[in-house]
């Protein structure tokens, strides 16, 4: 427990710059002013220990997005089945007319 | 002869190949366990009685017609909840998908039907897979069969708990930063970590795609091939699956390890790994070189930066990828009125738990403007370090070895509060993720409190032969045949 100790109080010393109420809004996280004032706290821990990354050289080094040399993936462009909307629509919270059903878009 | 319920894979199949017992009869042994250990380790979230019975039943009247569809007929075998069932609910352990039936089958759990696999149910996870403990399940934990104070470890706790106390004769699991090598390491059976485009993801609910990999669970290395065989290969509806053949995976188990070159992980044999842990992977390496192998020492320099990586990268994946959880196509969906945005909001905070929110916020984040660069930008490029440090080291060695995890299970609720504490325990495992490579974890003894260690194997992409060729020796040389008290059919309450 000592060294998480530590951590907590490095972070005071190194504050980082979180704007939580935005990146909850970002995320589409509606959360109460106690939950974003934790997880605000939690991200700093964990950013605090993730700026590790940018201590190390990474000049002229290319980013790996993937572990696979990736290319298009093509398939034949053939007709085959595909799912019967009532086998989904049936798991939808709200349908009309065979089509998802949302509340009005506009506040 | 024990329980039907003990016997591996293999054994099983050979019993059912000459008529000593039939399908229908390991269905009843597994279930028989399940009914006995479920109460003290919630591996389960549903056991699907009819569905089971019923492949029993087909893969019965299969062999009563001669028909033989390979390995795993017949085969009880359960499946991590994040896995598409048809028809059977399939929860990520979140309540934002509670009751959620899907309208298709994963890859895999048509491979393993087509096989003639009988699927006993789906098991408990952290929620979403994002989670070390299986202490992260809107459905409440899994326990460790070895002791019900301590975790199975995650996030594929539930499966890895099935296999090693018979409620299941293997299990899946999805491994993204560890989540079936590091449980499988603290229940003392075999997971392994497939390269990454081996198996299909499509049916997977994603959580980091660039890292996510389904493999198996098993009491045995020879299981483990036997399993890996069934899942893997092409799949058209996952574009990140080789379109290539697959290697012959077992084709080397039975070779030893006279002439492999062998690289024990520097980083991995000191600060921050339990001493015991130390001295039992020393030990296997020390035995390793008796049996004929040249045992080195590898370094891998940037590994010290992937755990940090990896947290940037995968929550930058998982923002992305749990988006699709808006309360509109399926799912839970708030009762609080307002706009789409606002239900959008209020149903994605009230559908998922803490670490899913830390990990969304922490990606979110990790993405924004004037972030982007500092944080996923440089974390993928110290991932192709981390993939370089492999390559210069597979120069040299054939394969790599390491402890799976940094200590034995833990208790429940020690790392709880402690998101970074929970992190370390993929240590280990993360930089397999990170470099898209096959890994395996095997067991090889107990530490002085009666607690499983496991013991890694990594190889080079598609290097699954060779992997398994040192497991299977491992396993022979380490003899591990403790079971945890609760697999055991005279079960005492704790």
């Amino acid at each position: 427990m000592d060294e998480s100790s530590t951590r907590v109080g490095t972070i005071a010393a190194m504050p980082v710059d979180i704007d939580i109420a935005k990146v909850a809004r970002l995320a589409r996280l509606a959360l109460s002013d106690e939950e974003l004032e934790m997880y605000g706290a939690q991200l700093g821990d964990i950013l605090e220990h993730a700026e590790r990354v940018q201590s190390l050289p990474t000049e002229g080094v290319a980013p790996t997005s993937h572990p696979l040399p990736m290319v298009n993936a093509f398939r034949e462009d053939v007709a085959r089945e595909s799912l019967e909307p009532a086998s989904f629509l049936s798991e939808a919270p709200d349908v009309k007319d065979g089509q998802f059903r949302v509340p009005r878009i506009l506040g | 002869m024990g329980d039907l319920a003990d016997l591996t894979i293999l054994d099983a199949g050979d019993g059912l190949r000459a008529g000593d017992f039939s399908s229908a009869d390991l269905l009843e042994a597994v279930t028989r366990r399940a009914s006995v250990t479920e109460a003290h380790l919630h591996a389960y979230l549903t056991l699907d009685h009819e569905g089971a019975a019923q492949a029993a039943e087909a893969a019965d009247a299969s062999f009563a017609k001669g028909e033989d569809r390979g390995l795993l007929q017949g085969i009880p075998i359960a499946l991590k909840d994040n896995m598409c069932t048809r028809g059977i609910e399939t929860t990520a352990s979140s309540r934002i998908l509670d009751g959620w039936k899907p309208p298709y089958d994963a890859t895999v759990v048509t491979r393993l039907r087509e096989a003639g696999a009988v699927i006993t149910g789906k098991t408990n996870l952290d929620e979403f897979a994002m989670g070390s403990s299986t202490e992260n399940s809107a459905y409440g934990p899994t326990r460790n069969p070895w002791n019900t104070d301590k975790v199975p470890g995650g996030s594929s706790g539930g499966s890895a708990v099935t296999t090693a106390v018979g409620s299941a004769f293997g299990s899946l699991g999805s491994d993204t930063g560890g989540s079936v090598r590091q449980p499988a390491a603290l229940t003392g059976v075999v997971g392994m970590k497939p390269t990454y485009g081996v198996v299909s993801r499509y049916g997977l609910i994603a959580f980091a795609s660039s890292l996510d990999q389904i493999g198996p669970f098993s009491r045995s290395v020879a299981d483990s091939v036997a399993m890996l065989d069934v899942i893997s290969g092409f799949d058209p509806r996952d574009a990140t699956s080789i379109n290539a053949p697959v290697p012959n995976f077992g084709g080397s188990l039975d070779r030893g390890v006279a002439g492999l070159k062998i690289g024990v992980v520097t980083e991995f044999m000191g600060e921050g790994i339990d001493p015991q842990v130390i001295t039992a992977t020393r030990a296997m390496a020390d035995r390793l070189a008796g049996a004929g192998a040249e045992v080195v020492e590898a370094t891998l320099p940037s590994v010290e930066y992937a755990l940090s990586a990896y947290y940037l990268i995968a929550p930058a994946e998982c923002s992305s990828n749990l988006a699709r959880f808006d309360g509109i196509r399926f799912g839970h969906r708030t009762q609080v009125e307002g706009t789409t945005e606002e239900m959008m909001a209020h149903t994605r905070a009230e559908g998922f738990g803490p670490e899913v929110i830390r990990r969304i916020l922490l990606g979110t984040y990790a993405l924004s403007a004037g972030y982007y660069d500092a944080f996923y930008g440089q974390a993928q490029k110290v991932r192709t370090l981390v993939r370089n440090d492999f390559t210069a080291a597979y120069g040299h060695v054939d394969v790599l070895i390491s402890p799976t995890t940094p200590t034995t299970a833990f208790s429940v609720g020690e790392k709880a509060a402690d998101p970074i504490a929970m992190y370390y325990s993929d240590l280990c495992t993360i930089p397999s993720n990170l470099a898209g490579d096959p890994a395996i974890s095997v067991p090889i003894g107990l530490d002085d409190a009666g607690l499983p260690v496991g013991f890694q194997v990594m190889a080079p992409s598609l290097g699954e032969e060779v992997m398994y060729q040192v497991a299977a020796e491992v396993e022979r040389l380490a003899g591990f045949t403790e079971r945890a008290l609760l697999a055991t059919s005279t079960v005492v309450a704790p």
